[in-house]
């Protein structure tokens, strides 16, 4: 009696550990340059979505004449060529740009996980399919790619999301096979298959949760790219022309970059503290989240 | 005795490699009771796992079962399809893996990977399958089980996250527990434990339990009969008392004499331990024809280089695979 008690306390006695994800945003959060990008990107944000109620002016209506300077008739940013508000269209493309980042980074993490997750479970001819699928994409020139797809389809978000979206996923597949092929061999899968787990439990439960960091990581980085993605075709004038974005700006505006160059500069700003603060979220995430790149 | 539970019969496994295909478990047979425990005793590279492995069909893919049978209440499982494979790991057959620190899934809690099995098998509702991840966590003697269910295996001890595997792979019930080494990572104090829980379960279960070790004093505590494996064969096979006291091939003899306390029980006067010289022998010898530990064998004679010894019946259930004992009836080890 006295030995069962013994123990009991013994093992009872706290092995308690921070739950990984408090020590994950810990770790997040003692990192200057991350906890910097993070609020630049809650501002953004924030100002994306609440900006066009305050500021309602219509970003593709001529208040005035065209390229008014800043500051001008009380026109903060000045006007476009055809004498639209800058300031409304860098307010109201905010959230055209982030929703179009962020669906077509959603598309293509959707794509490669599939793939990824499919080739490093199944191997065998299942991988080699997949895999030459992934570099088949992988060799396309991306932007040309896109621009075709496009082209074809018409220029509307939709199209401009998938475009973007098909293009971009091979990133992610590649490491979600990796992930796959290293924790498919861990004792805890063998584990699982020991009391009869299925292969799709397997994949969704076991495996897909445990590979998800550096997927994480990838997944917040093609956001920015993404959004350079968008500019850079809106640049080359494929951008909706019923919705505007930054890039949009950029593109409508592009014959006059040389008279009044800086109508360019305002949503080329936008697009570059974005994708800046997009990319310090990530560096952030991806020290927290990898325990071998922590001690620098 | 009673028919077999499970019965291994000629079990032939092949591995393909560079050297050519090579017999990792050749012609292997036992079996087991209903209630028994059985120890499968030899050293790293003996087969051991790949034999448990093999029953669970849960082989490395290079594995092949080129002949034999395993038979579990008579349903052979080399040919059984991999989704009645499926619904019978985990049903009617468990495994409990060596390493607890890393044979539990991260990012659930122990009470969600107790209930997955229960929902999975049995069809139970998400919240019967709670109450039973309790009550399953309190039968495997886990302190504050109510409160243990949503720890996650990081906050647990090694000894813990053991009882929880154990409790994972006893979930359904299943008519065969295949224990590999359960207790090799742990403290010898959480072995005692371990231990001590899986009599209790097997007494209150009924469930079979075979028992990977390379330990014989593990056997000694925990196994009924013993099975000894070398080099992909069985060397020798019995009740544990007889293999114990009387072992008749040279490499029982040899494990017997690597453990401290037990050797003070064989004989007295002998206080040093003896190590067995050598080591097994690479995989692509396995298979030859020959007696595979006659390298490392002290009664070595012709024979042993040209033939491999088959398996003799010394006495009752006593069976080995030694020439040398096969021809001189004395003990071989004095």
């Amino acid at each position: 009696m006295t030995k069962q008690s013994a123990t009991s306390t013994l093992e009872l006695e706290d092995f308690r550990e921070e739950h990984p994800l408090v020590e994950t945003a810990r770790m997040y959060l003692r990192n200057y340059s991350a906890v910097m990008g993070l609020i630049i990107l809650s501002l953004i944000v924030v100002i994306s979505l609440i900006g066009p109620l305050v500021y309602s002016t219509d970003p593709f209506e001529m208040v005035w004449a065209p390229f008014t300077k800043p500051g001008e008739q009380g026109f903060i940013l000045g006007t476009d060529y055809l004498g639209r508000d800058l300031l409304a269209q860098i307010i109201h493309g905010g959230k055209v740009t982030l929703a179009v980042g962020c669906a077509a980074a959603l598309l293509s993490v959707f794509i490669g996980i599939t793939i990824g997750s499919l080739s490093g479970f199944y191997r065998g001819w299942v991988e080699e399919v997949l895999m030459r699928i992934t570099e088949f994409f992988q060799v396309l020139p991306t932007l040309l790619f896109s621009m075709v797809i496009v082209a074809l389809f018409g220029a509307s978000l939709p199209v401009i999301t998938f475009a973007i979206g098909i293009v971009s996923w091979t990133a992610v597949a590649r490491i979600t096979r990796a992930e796959f092929l290293r924790i498919r061999e861990l004792e805890y899968v063998t584990a699982s298959r020991s009391v009869g787990a299925r292969n799709i439990y397997l994949i969704m439960q076991v495996i897909l949760p445990n590979a998800l960091p550096p997927i994480v990581v990838q997944a917040t980085l093609m956001v920015g790219s993404a959004i350079l993605f968008e500019a850079g075709l809106s640049f080359l004038g494929l951008s909706d022309p019923n919705v505007m974005s930054w890039g949009a700006i950029m593109g409508n505006n592009r014959q006059y970059i040389l008279l009044e160059g800086y109508i360019l500069m305002y949503p080329g700003l936008a697009i570059f503290i974005t994708v800046l603060a997009i990319s310090l979220v990530g560096d952030g995430l991806n020290d927290a989240l990898n325990p071998k790149l922590r001690k620098r | 005795m009673p028919d077999p539970l499970l019965s291994v019969k000629n079990l032939t496994v092949v591995f393909k490699t560079r050297f050519g295909e090579v017999p990792v478990i050749d012609d292997v047979s036992f079996s087991i009771a209903p209630g028994e425990i059985l120890g499968i005793v030899g050293e790293s590279g003996c087969g051991k796992t790949m034999t448990s492995l093999a029953i669970m069909r849960l082989m490395p893919e290079q594995g092949i079962v080129t002949s034999g049978s395993i038979r579990l209440s008579g349903e052979d499982l080399v040919f059984a399809s991999e989704a009645r494979m499926r619904g019978l790991r985990g049903n009617e057959i468990s495994m409990v893996f060596q390493e607890p620190m890393t044979s539990l899934n991260p990012v659930f809690s122990v009470g969600e990977q107790i209930a997955e099995v229960l929902t999975a098998h049995q069809g139970l509702s998400k919240s019967e399958a709670r109450e039973q991840a309790v009550e399953l966590l309190e039968s495997v003697k886990i302190p504050l089980p109510s409160r243990r269910v949503n720890d996650y295996p990081h906050q647990l001890s090694g000894g813990m996250r053991q009882r929880v595997m154990i409790a994972i792979a006893l979930a359904c019930k299943p008519k065969v527990l295949i224990a590999d080494e359960p207790t090799t990572a742990l403290d010898v104090t959480v072995q005692a434990h371990i231990f001590e829980l899986l009599h209790d379960l097997r007494d209150q279960t009924g469930t079979s339990i075979v028992l990977i070790t390379h330990d014989m004093a593990s056997v000694a505590e925990m196994a009924e009969r013993v099975m000894v494996m070398y080099a992909g064969r069985k060397v020798e096979e019995g009740p544990v008392e007889e293999i114990l006291t009387n072992p008749l091939h040279p490499y029982t003899q040899g494990l017997i004499k690597c453990v401290p306390h037990l050797m003070e029980t064989i004989s007295l006067e002998r206080q040093d331990l003896q190590e067995i010289p050598g080591i097994v022998p690479p995989i692509r010898h396995f298979g030859r024809n020959e007696c595979l530990f006659a390298p490392r064998c002290s009664f070595v004679e012709n024979r042993c280089l040209n033939q491999r010894p088959l398996d003799s019946e010394r006495s009752t259930d006593h069976l080995t695979a030694c020439w040398v004992e096969n021809t001189n009836n004395e003990k071989v080890f004095a």
